[in-house]
């Protein structure tokens, strides 16, 4: 059922009036229920233990990248689980509506599905993943206090969480787009989209895109800038190589995806014509522009996690990573190709042999690199003393996954292959394949490694295994029915089905998706039980698996300024450097260290961005130029602030350490 | 330098840095804000490849050789050049310390900036005037966004302008002052480099075609 059309533009209200609330969508007004009743029950336990000051002091106006880093990984896990509830909806869905059955979900609800499903994932879920990671492990690594801009970090931080509130305000306000993840017009154009959706689409993307730009400049300059003295390029850690492709990936493209949907924005709001089917527009012109950004963006997410599995592989292998010349190589070999193959994504646009046949070519050789790295982490395996814990058991079960999805992926680089695969649900399980093997499984290898690091004690071993048993199963089960049926000619983003000897395909994928629901449960419960026998699971030492790199040289969790003295670098691995030729901790001598202090301007900058997404999506004209205006003042206003940062003093800095050494002789002893 | 620490092989070797010079404040403020520059560079791309795709795509509407007026963006483009060679005088002042002159040639610049914008609006009324307005074809849409993109950083410019002479009046030319000086220096500077492009492809050309 669609939504009754939208009222005439109000001066006070704009386009929003009490019809925008979806009443007639049963799931959609239980699940604004559960959502209500949800927050109001962690609203009114965070003042009954009287959190607010607490949480605006140490976390919300924080300028700290540790803390800044678990609060992204808090936001990707939040939306990770309303990602995910959409893909249960879908693999649902798809599974019923066969033999004239409809299934339960109307066309328009099925459409803002996955054209939700796919945005959360990448953006929502994906980003912060990867940003948190970098900016929690990235300044430890490379033996800083913080990085370059600690004020830019949290309003990237701020930023990107409004987006996100943007997105799932759009579930019980108005409506989400129906248009697919990217939103190719004519289908995103006003006349064939007229309604909020995919003003939420822009605007949520708008403002995350900012955050994500301001955090990829950020990390880029702290790596080139703040490197402990003695790391030349070729001495860091392979993780820190992979982020600064990744972010230099970052500031190489979004600002293409800022650019593009601001065209498309103008196309939707002032009636200009780049996108449009007359009047001299192009819609073809948006969906090259977007893939100049959009496969970038696919590197942008893989490559740092292709750096967790070069730590882990070395770490839990007990030796030096193999080649890790080659393997800086390959990732920058993988950073400048990736611009290279964009309209692999559109070989049936029409662009002629000799075009396809180049980026059919530019493609496959993207395996090459790709290829290398993989070699180089079976050499490194092999004869290592191998240590099965759960970050070494999530780097192999990506390296057998990966492989997979990768050759798949040459397969569609074909150009013949895809005019056959273009859409179909090949495709679906292909990128799948890598981004769940790849990316998740490489964050899931991420979590249980630096956990301890972060929070002081370890992950329980028994619900990390059910978890990942279930992840892995359930990710076969679920995606290999896809391959098979996009074979047979099943194209993506079908609501309904008539040839019945389809289904079992479909019910066997939704079994995969409920298995790995079971294995989301299980990671949660991880968490839950290791919070709850944090005292069993403690670690002191710092280095719970023998680490090789330096962020394993300070305490876990670290303190505010993360190393009392700046480590000096001799070697690669320097950590494991410093341990085999006996460096020791110095115990005296400690001197003022020179912090940035936190501020809120970050925080209220991107609420008063969030008022303004509201406002232009609902066409509340006064709001947003209201809200417009403040924000100018507002960053004005912060701008006179010149007193940013403070010391934490000797005699506190010496207390701190104090404790560290009482406690890394306790361990010893 | 103290030696932390003793090591397995002869020479002794230093594992912390025990007297430590902390990183001056704001010393990679410049690296950082060039890679800003750059992102915007690109978005600039993405406009210009627009106008290079969607340029030649008048929808049966005017083209560019029956609105622009050169003169006019001549008269527009030297604006913008004086504005640049005042902001490197206000620079060379900075460099002499001399507070009250740095103020002066960054209003002076700020002036320039106004007349440039004024003469670009004034373009941009005539143009709509005339009905070619940017829904009017995808041509117009990629002339007016792309220029007044541009026109949209120097409006920013010049609101960073004020605020920094206000600035400079409060605390004079610290330390933090001059780095925020040099960086609006180099948005000032790239702007023009960016019209160069829109003069050159924009205009020039687009009397050719």
């Amino acid at each position: 059922m669609t939504p009754p059309p939208l009222p005439a533009t109000d001066p006070i209200w704009g386009r929003l009036s009490l019809n925008a609330i979806p009443l007639h969508e049963p799931i959609l007004i239980a699940t604004f229920g559960a959502v209500v009743l949800g927050g109001l029950v962690m609203l009114a336990l965070i003042t009954k233990y009287r959190l607010w000051g607490w949480l605006w002091r140490e976390w919300f106006t924080t300028v700290d990248h540790k803390k800044i880093g678990i609060m992204y990984m808090i936001l990707g896990l939040v939306m990770f689980l309303r990602g995910f509830a959409d893909a249960i909806m879908m693999r649902l869905q798809q599974a019923m509506a066969f033999g004239g059955s409809e299934g339960y979900l109307n066309a328009h609800h099925y459409d803002q599905i996955f054209t939700a499903h796919g945005v959360i994932m990448i953006f929502f879920v994906a980003m912060p993943f990867i940003t948190g990671l970098m900016n929690y492990i990235v300044p430890l690594q490379i033996g800083a206090r913080d990085v370059s801009f600690p004020f830019l970090n949290n309003f990237s931080f701020w930023m990107t969480t409004a987006g996100a509130v943007l997105v799932m305000v759009s579930l019980f306000v108005g409506e989400f787009a129906q248009t697919g993840w990217l939103a190719y017009p004519p289908l995103s154009g006003i006349a064939y989209s007229p309604n909020v959706g995919v003003d939420y689409y822009i605007w949520a993307l708008q403002i995350a895109g900012v955050g994500t730009t301001l955090s990829g400049i950020n990390l880029i300059v702290t790596i080139l800038k703040l490197r402990a003295p003695g790391m030349g390029l070729m001495k860091m850690p392979v993780f820190t190589w992979t982020s600064l492709c990744a972010n230099i990936l970052i500031v190489a493209s979004f600002p293409v995806l800022t650019a593009v949907l601001a065209l498309l924005g103008l196309d939707r709001y002032a009636g200009t014509n780049f996108f449009t089917n007359d009047f001299g527009g192009s819609p073809m012109m948006y969906v090259n522009l977007i893939w100049i950004w959009g496969h970038p963006e696919v590197y942008i997410l893989i490559l740092p996690l292709f750096g967790v599995f070069s730590e882990v592989t070395s770490t839990f292998s007990g030796k030096r990573l193999f080649g890790y010349t080659s393997m800086v190589y390959a990732t920058v070999c993988i950073t400048i190709l990736s611009y290279l193959v964009w309209l692999h994504h559109f070989f049936t646009m029409g662009s002629g042999a000799s075009v396809n046949s180049f980026f059919g070519i530019t493609t496959m050789v993207i395996s090459i690199p790709t290829g290398a790295k993989l070699f180089n982490w079976l050499f490194t395996m092999y004869r290592g003393r191998i240590r099965f814990d759960l970050p070494m058991m999530w780097t192999i079960a990506f390296m057998l996954t990966f492989v997979v999805g990768g050759m798949t992926g040459v397969l569609l680089a074909v150009p013949p292959a895809d005019f056959v695969l273009h859409n179909s649900l090949f495709l679906i399980a292909h990128f799948h394949n890598v981004i769940i093997g790849g990316v998740l499984f490489g964050l899931f290898a991420a979590i249980n490694y630096w956990w301890p690091k972060a929070f002081g004690f370890k992950l329980d071993v028994f619900w990390g295994k059910v978890s990942f048993w279930c992840w892995v199963v359930g990710f076969w089960l679920a995606f290999m029915p896809l391959y098979i049926l996009g074979l047979m000619g099943v194209t993506r983003r079908m609501r309904v089905f008539d040839d019945p000897s389809l289904q079992i395909w479909f019910v066997v994928a939704g079994i995969g998706a409920a298995i790995i629901a079971v294995g989301i449960l299980a990671m949660l419960i991880q968490f839950a039980v290791s919070i709850w026998k944090r005292d069993q699971l403690r670690e002191t030492s710092g280095d719970p698996w023998n680490g090789r790199t330096l962020e394993w040289a300070t305490s876990s969790p670290p303190p505010d300024y993360n190393f009392a003295f700046t480590p000096v670098i001799h070697d690669l691995d320097a950590w494991h450097d410093m341990k085999r030729r006996g460096a020791e901790r110095p115990l005296t001598g400690f001197r003022d260290i020179h912090m940035p202090s936190n501020t809120g301007a970050g925080i209220i900058l991107a609420g008063i961005s969030t008022v303004l997404g509201f406002a232009l999506i609902w066409h509340i004209w006064w709001l947003a130029g209201l809200s417009l205006i403040s924000l100018i003042g507002g960053a004005i206003v912060h701008s006179f602030n010149y007193k940013r940062d403070f010391h934490i003093p000797a005699a506190t800095v010496a207390e701190v350490e104090d404790k560290r050494t009482r406690q890394l002789s306790a361990a010893g002893a | 330098m103290n030696t932390a620490t003793l090591a397995r092989d002869d020479a002794p070797v230093r594992f912390y840095e025990l007297d430590e010079h902390p990183h001056p404040e704001g010393h990679s403020t410049m690296l950082g804000f060039w890679i800003y520059l750059m992102s915007d560079c690109l978005i600039f791309a993405i406009l210009f490849a627009c106008y290079a795709v969607l340029g030649g795509n008048f929808a049966a509407g005017p083209g560019p050789r029956d609105l622009f007026d050169l003169d006019l963006i001549a008269l527009n483009t030297a604006m913008l050049l004086f504005s640049s060679i005042t902001y490197g005088f206000a620079m060379l002042s900075m460099q002499r310390n001399r507070l009250r002159q740095t103020q002066i040639w960054l209003g002076v610049t700020g002036l320039f900036g106004l007349a440039f914008l004024s003469i670009e609006l004034y373009e941009f009324q005539h143009l709509i005037h005339v009905g070619a307005t940017p829904q009017r074809s995808a041509f117009l849409s990629a002339f007016f966004t792309l220029v007044g993109t541009h026109g949209l950083h120097v409006t920013f410019g010049l609101v960073w302008l004020v605020t920094l002479i206000v600035q400079l009046g409060r605390h004079g030319l610290i330390a933090a002052n001059r780095r925020r000086v040099a960086c609006l220096s180099m948005f000032w500077h790239f702007l023009d480099v960016v019209w160069i492009g829109v003069f050159t492809l924009v205009y020039l050309m687009g009397m050719l075609r």
